[in-house]
């Protein structure tokens, strides 16, 4: 199963004015080795734009487990607003 | 002189907070349980296995009445490798008669449940808001800062319950960056099936039984990995934990691992023709004893995932998580009626800690992430042993019992070595003493 299909089965209550994530110096990405975020994150969020030389953040698939923070210390991560962000039904 | 709103603020309603909450409530103090998802339960994640005993001592036979999945009457360890299975385990009628040892439960209903018995017992709970920081007074926490407008709330004691990730255990300084070796990465589905196509595919005979397995060995080759098949009522709960930085080393997507993992052979008749319900991941607290912060400061105490208190060898987080918020209630009511906050007074929280089994486990097991670290491959070489020793008992194919004994020590002796087994021995031995 892919995971773009199972990231459709989870209740997200998606913050449409802002994110909760972000990297907080945009150059470093560009030197990072190997781009950790891009493949251990659970849900996909992080990939890499060659071209444009950035990270792309798809915030609203994030299930809030805080990999990518441990992972990478640029990454800046909080969490979503009050009642905003996943909402498991099962859990 | 400014005024309380609350006497203690707990921030999360999982179960280390809901514990605390309930104990405080019940004793006629004014708690409230901040919780950030849209009810208590809508952001919490676990394995899916929750023991009775902890619970049990607030509320009286939970089990009744609490939704829970399957009572567990079989828990089995499998040793995996590409193309084979060892099995052992545990079925006992003893784990089939009630009180029960522990169920098979989804934390967003259970959650969701015990809040409602918290609320009954009069603390407040506050959903849809966010703790951004505390307040200080000097070194004491007088407080918390919440995502709502003039949400500061003022209180003697506040209680982290804020998970894994705890920002307030860290903005106090209590702990360290949370290092990549002290988290696994733990990935979950819900996999819908009919009860009896599950009653006949574990080996139970009704609808209330429910069986574990817990599975490593060499098939998560060079990886500190633990997979686990639970049975729900109408469904499994299938995931596993990998410690985070064995999946950055390996370059490893998680989800990859897990899909992998549902077509092995051994696993993939048990999920055979069931439907993915939820998909989720979550971080564990796996880093032991050495990895927890410090417990208490003035006006603050720590309990829970971000405490910590996981005892990942056996499964253990979610009843040491309701243990931990007991001892932080009950350390509040003494704290209160001498009317002093200071972490010398909330001192005692640890102290009740290392009085119980809770931390007296922790520390019989601070050693092994460590070991592991070190000796990954005692969790998948010698596994490997002992599946490849069994193939050849069982493979009959003219070669003499004896000779066959031969063969498997040489392969023994090739492997692994016989001076490194008994370094490995003693290093065991050393460790867990």
């Amino acid at each position: 199963m892919r995971i773009e299909d199972k990231l459709y089965l989870i209740g997200y209550n998606i913050d449409e004015e802002e994110s909760h994530l972000g990297v907080s110096d945009p150059e470093e990405c560009k030197k990072c080795l190997g781009r950790p975020c891009t493949y251990i994150c659970p849900a996909g969020v992080y990939s890499y734009d060659d071209e444009e030389g950035k990270l792309s953040i798809n915030y609203d698939a994030c299930v809030e487990c805080g990999t990518c923070r441990i992972v990478c210390s640029y990454i800046t991560w909080r969490y979503p607003r009050g009642g905003f962000g996943v909402q498991y039904k099962f859990g | 002189m400014r005024k309380n709103d609350f006497d203690v603020i707990i921030v999360g309603a999982g179960p280390a907070g809901l514990a605390a909450g309930y104990v405080l409530a019940k004793e006629g103090i004014s708690v409230a349980i901040i919780e950030r998802g849209i009810f208590p339960g809508s952001k919490n994640v676990m394995g899916g296995i929750f023991y009775r005993s902890s619970l049990d001592d607030l509320i009286p036979d939970f089990y009744k009445e609490a939704p829970i999945e399957r009572h567990i009457v079989e828990q089995k360890i499998w040793l995996l490798s590409e193309d084979s299975m060892f099995s052992t385990g545990i079925k006992s009628e003893k784990y089939n008669v009630e009180p029960y040892n522990c169920f098979s439960i989804f934390r967003a209903k259970f959650d969701k449940w015990f809040a409602k018995k918290v609320a009954d017992a009069s603390a407040m709970i506050i959903n849809e808001t966010v703790v951004k920081d505390l307040i200080l007074d000097g070194d004491r926490v007088i407080g918390v800062k919440t995502d709502r407008p003039n949400g500061d709330l003022y209180c003697d004691v506040v209680i982290a319950a804020d998970g894994v990730n705890s920002f307030l255990t860290k903005s106090l300084g209590l702990r360290k960056k949370i290092t990549t070796n002290n988290v696994a990465l733990a990935l979950k589905e819900i996999i819908e099936l009919p009860d009896k196509v599950i009653n006949d595919r574990f080996g139970v005979s009704g609808s209330s039984e429910g069986v574990t397995i817990e599975i490593t060995g060499p098939y998560f080759d060079k990886m500190r990995a633990i997979g686990f098949v639970y049975t729900n009522r109408n469904s499994l709960s299938l995931g596993l934990g990998v410690v985070t930085e064995d999946m950055v080393k390996l370059k490893i997507n998680p989800n990859d691992l897990l899909e992998k993992f549902k077509s092995h052979p051994a696993i993939k008749p048990l999920i055979n023709g069931g439907e993915t319900k939820e998909y989720m991941a979550h971080l564990i607290p796996e880093g032991g004893y050495y990895s927890m912060p410090k417990l208490y400061s003035n006006g603050f105490m720590v309990v829970g995932d971000a405490a910590m208190l996981v005892n990942s060898i056996h499964r253990e987080g979610a009843n040491l998580a309701i243990e931990s918020g007991k001892f932080a209630a009950r350390t509040y009511i003494e704290a209160k009626k001498i009317g002093d906050f200071s972490q010398k007074t909330l001192s005692s929280y640890q102290k009740k800690l290392e009085d119980s089994f809770v931390l007296r486990d922790l520390k019989t097991y601070k050693n092994l992430p460590k070991l592991l670290e070190e000796k990954q491959y005692l969790i998948s070489k010698y596994p490997k042993f002992i599946i490849d020793a069994m193939y050849e008992m069982y493979n009959v194919d003219k070669v003499s019992k004896s000779e066959k004994i031969k063969l498997i020590m040489n392969k023994a002796k090739k492997e692994l070595g016989y001076f490194n087994i008994l370094k490995d021995v003693f290093s065991v031995w050393r460790d867990f003493r």
